[in-house]
């Protein structure tokens, strides 16, 4: 054997250890995620095509698609789901724009950075629960200081449209500070000089905002939109406390865990199960495309 | 100059005050004595600290507060040496199945937690894990581990580890090194991570109400939707408020003392995409 035989030798010994221990290290998470997450989907895709009914223990069977076609042709299941979207839609929408906003105040605001940025973590930490509380009293007739500004005689948690805006605005709530802070990391990496420059030639804050923040900001506005739009779908917290549902405010969580505890319908709970997955994942490869396409240097327009 | 800063201020106000209101009327909800909290407005005409004794004596709030605390310490802690170990790997070593690993976390952190409900609900009811901390663990690890792997390999990547090499050349033992040089520099990472994934635990509210059934390890977010007044004409705005407070107490403590780390550690995926 060679000098450099040996040598190429040990190399790849250690190549091998080197796979080995990522492997060991990186099993325990795995194998985790793999039965608390892996598993119960594939049961659950299982179960989809099931009869199974907690209150009819003796009657379960295989029925193919039928659970599917139970769902798809129920214009409940449609309501809510596009209750859903809209709720998603918007929120995201309106988060963007406020949290676009949001991050140029914390970015070049001259008084209380800190303290800026501390007071937003508060909605983003505070539980989802605790905030909806918060808005469900305050929205009362009788307790809650909003209701109060109000005409009397409205009690908007109990109609449909004022409803879903309450929903949303909780939701934003919530959530635009995270918006923020994901898009403050993306503002803070396009470079000053560009900004001096552009105004030397004389373009105004408005063009500077449009022409170089908007295009150098696009992959971190991409992922906020992402993390967000897929976040939004899975609303149910937010809906359990402010209206249970009621007058057609069911997000597809919330109707999907009514028809567990109320209904004890695994089979067709388990189909809404695997039907929500598949739409979070056609979000989420919709985007992933669009990603592409929108990255540099690829179908540039400009 | 100074125009700019007072224009500066009133903005700030805006955003602080945008952020904090509805904070401050839970925490003004949770102080009207409970005849008082009828009748409406933001600030209690007559002030009491009876919601918060009634929380506890009628309310039955301490065990599920108990509960909250272990399951999401526990879990953490879990999700935390695990997602060490994987973001080690991740960020320092190179072995086929690498991205696979950062596939699989994404996969898990974009899943609608709701899917999970109904096959989880079946299989712990049959294991006997259905109402017990384990039960409630497990989820709660699952959904931290994503994160603590992201952003700790994210900081892990930034860490000179020719350190540890040098260190061993000035005459350090392999355990000093790490102890002396790497630990201090990961601590950060770690920490951020923690912060991260107890808030994550802490914040859940669809398993404990799906995958509990009484007190036994029912958290508190689930435990204050199942409030109701003393009688059925009771009006529960107070206690709830109360304990809403209760729960909060820790994430403002939290938010004050991690305020930086919160934020890298949010945006530490997001940049690098």
């Amino acid at each position: 054997m060679t000098i450099t035989e040996a040598k190429a030798a040990r190399i790849s010994d250690g190549k091998a250890a080197e796979r080995r221990l990522g492997w060991y290290l990186c099993s325990p998470a795995a194998i985790f995620m793999l039965l608390v997450a892996g598993y119960p989907i594939v049961y659950s895709v299982i179960l989809s095509f099931k009869r199974y009914d907690l209150r009819f223990p003796d009657q379960q069977g295989w029925v193919g698609f039928s659970n599917y076609a139970t769902v798809l042709t129920n214009s409940f299941w449609w309501d809510t789901f596009g209750v859903t979207m809209l709720i998603t839609v918007v929120s995201v929408a309106v988060e963007l724009v406020l949290g676009m906003g949001l991050a140029v105040i914390m970015y070049r605001t001259l008084v209380a950075k800190g303290l800026l940025r501390t007071t937003v973590l508060i909605p983003y930490g505070i539980v989802t629960v605790v905030a909806a509380y918060a808005w469900f009293y305050a929205w009362t007739p009788g307790t809650g200081w909003l209701a109060n500004l109000l005409p009397a005689g409205s009690a908007p948690l109990t109609q449909h449209w004022p409803a879903i805006g309450i929903i949303i605005l909780a939701e934003i709530w919530k959530t635009t500070p995270f918006m923020g802070l994901l898009l403050l990391a993306g503002l803070a990496t396009i470079p000053e000089e560009l900004y001096r420059a552009a105004s030397m030639d004389g373009a105004g804050r408005w063009q500077r905002f449009v022409k170089i923040t908007l295009p150098l900001m696009k992959p971190a506005i991409s992922v906020a939109l992402l993390f967000r739009m897929l976040d939004a779908f899975r609303i149910y917290d937010n809906i359990y406390v402010l209206t249970k549902g009621a007058v057609g405010t069911s997000s597809v969580s919330i109707l999907t865990y009514k028809n567990l505890v109320r209904g004890l319908n695994l089979g067709i709970g388990s189909t809404m199960s695997v039907l929500i997955f598949l739409t979070v994942a056609i979000i989420a490869f919709i985007f992933v495309r669009v990603l592409r396409t929108g990255a540099p240097g690829e179908g540039g327009r400009r | 100059m100074i125009g700019k800063k007072i224009g500066w201020s009133a903005v700030d106000l805006v955003v602080i005050a945008f952020a904090l209101i509805p904070v401050a009327w839970l925490l003004s909800l949770s102080l009207k004595d409970p005849t008082t909290v009828a009748q409406g407005g933001f600030l209690p005409k007559k002030w009491t600290f009876d919601n918060y004794s009634a929380v506890f004596t009628k309310g039955n709030f301490l065990q599920p507060l108990i509960n909250s605390i272990g399951i999401a310490l526990l879990a953490t802690l879990i999700a935390i040496v695990l997602g060490t170990f994987a973001a080690y790997a991740i960020a320092r070593l190179e072995f086929p199945g690498r991205n696979l690993m950062l596939g699989a976390a994404l996969l898990v952190a974009m899943f609608p937690q709701v899917s999970l409900v109904t096959p989880l609900f079946n299989i712990e009811r049959s294991t006997g894990l259905f109402n017990t901390w384990p039960g409630l663990i497990l989820p709660y690890v699952t959904f931290a581990l994503p994160l603590t792997i992201y952003t700790m390999s994210t900081f892990f990547r930034e860490i000179p580890w020719e350190l540890e090499k040098a260190a061993k050349m000035d005459g350090a033992s392999s355990f000093q090194a790490f102890r002396k040089v790497i630990v201090p520099l990961a601590t950060p990472g770690v920490v951020t991570a923690a912060v991260l994934a107890f808030i994550q635990s802490w914040n859940d509210f669809l398993f404990s109400i799906s995958l509990t059934s009484t007190d036994r390890a029912r958290t508190a977010p689930a435990a204050i939707a199942f409030f109701t007044g003393a009688s059925q004409f009771d009006e529960p705005a107070g206690s709830i408020a109360a304990a809403a407070v209760i729960v909060t107490i820790p994430i403002v403590i939290f938010v004050l003392i991690f305020q930086r780390r919160i934020v890298s550690g949010l945006t530490a995926g997001a940049v690098k995409g």
